[in-house]
């Protein structure tokens, strides 16, 4: 591959036989080696191989003021964002159940989320098996927080989820837990 | 040496081919990872980069740029030269108010990194400078192309959520109410 026919046709007449010159044919090729080498190792460096993901999030229409119906609260799950990496969730209404203050990730939250939707589809029938989520970030959550929590919705598979601004009340829950 | 010679131009091609520049994104945000697996578009999108509490703008049209940036100056009473509106439609990502970005187009390029970028001024009023680059952009998006433009929010993950609910609130008073949330893909089990 790497040789060039570098003989020249006639060369010198020398007994009076025609005879080419016999020149070494091959190119050296490690200097074009090393610069292909060198653009690799540039190229591989500066390429992102990994592209970045997005993750689809609707918000519901709130110019139409459409007659909103109302979140059974036996069937809901309310997780209020705290600072610090933690969350608190309760079911049904503020106030009324107590809170837990959760950790993110597999043991926590996710666990929480599986056992509640399990219970409330093991007490409703019909349409109303499905749990609804309310998320409310604090003003102290980050924003990798509400990724996180909108992460779990697709893990877990909850179809109803909705990110709602969170109250007073529940801001001072957060502070009596000390995660505000 | 043949073969290693072959190999090496192949991947040499290969890189190259898929190659792309680098966006250079002063509002450094380092995005938190989820397990969504679906890539980002890279056309017809509108980027809204959240960093240290400054929100940064990007439009990955030329010419929705250079629209925008003409409509912006009659709204803000700036005129741009030619030049500058040139220059605007190859900046990718920038995150200066309108009463320092005539500035920030006359500074050399090779200085630009230095150009203190404070953020686009973002409330959750309805007439800020954030609200205003979105709708005129998707305006100029509209008349361009006849296209609806995504838009996507790319924060810091130590971002608090004062700043991205401003962003979100910019876009519900808009009527955007579908948007994209960009992440990493998450690596490893947690």
């Amino acid at each position: 591959m790497a040789e060039l026919d570098t003989s020249s046709g006639g060369g010198k007449h020398k007994g009076g036989k025609i005879r080419s010159k016999k020149a070494s044919t091959r190119v050296d090729l490690t200097a074009m080696v090393d610069l292909a080498f060198l653009l690799i190792t540039f190229f591989m460096y500066t390429t992102t191989l990994q592209k970045p993901k997005a993750m689809d999030l609707a918000m519901p229409d709130n110019s139409v003021k459409t007659s909103q119906l109302p979140i059974a609260a036996s069937r809901s799950m309310t997780i209020l964002l705290g600072s610090h990496n933690k969350v608190e969730w309760y079911m049904g209404e503020a106030g009324k159940s107590a809170p837990t203050v959760d950790n993110y990730g597999k043991d926590g939250l996710r666990k929480a989320i599986i056992e509640n939707a399990k219970k409330v589809a093991d007490t409703h029938n019909g349409d109303e098996k499905l749990m609804e989520v309310v998320i409310k970030p604090s003003d102290k959550s980050t924003y990798e927080n509400l990724v996180a929590v909108l992460d779990e919705m697709k893990i877990t598979n909850v179809q109803i989820y909705a990110i709602v601004k969170i109250t007073q009340m529940e801001i001072d829950d957060l502070k009596k837990n000390s995660i505000y | 040496m043949t073969a290693m010679c072959d190999v090496a131009f192949l991947l040499l091609t290969f890189f190259i081919l898929t190659a792309k520049p680098k966006v250079d994104d002063p509002s450094k945000a380092e995005v938190p990872p989820s397990t969504v697996i679906m890539p980002v578009a890279d056309v017809n999108m509108i980027t809204i980069s959240v960093g240290e509490n400054k929100a940064f703008y990007s439009v990955t049209e030329q010419d929705v740029r250079q629209e925008a940036l003409k409509a912006m100056g009659e709204k803000y009473g700036v005129s741009f030269t030619p030049e500058e509106t040139r220059r605007f439609s190859l900046t990718q990502v920038f995150g200066v108010p309108m009463k320092n970005l005539k500035s920030f187009l006359d500074t050399d390029p090779s200085e630009l990194k230095n150009f203190p970028q404070t953020g686009i001024p973002a409330d959750t009023t309805n007439n800020n400078e954030l609200f205003n680059w979105i709708y005129t952009s998707r305006q100029a998006e509209r008349a361009l192309h006849d296209k609806l433009l995504n838009v996507s929010i790319k924060a810091d993950r130590k971002e608090e959520y004062p700043m991205i609910n401003t962003v979100v609130t910019i876009l519900e008073k808009q009527k955007v109410f579908k948007f994209q949330l960009i992440t990493s893909l998450r690596t490893g089990q947690k």
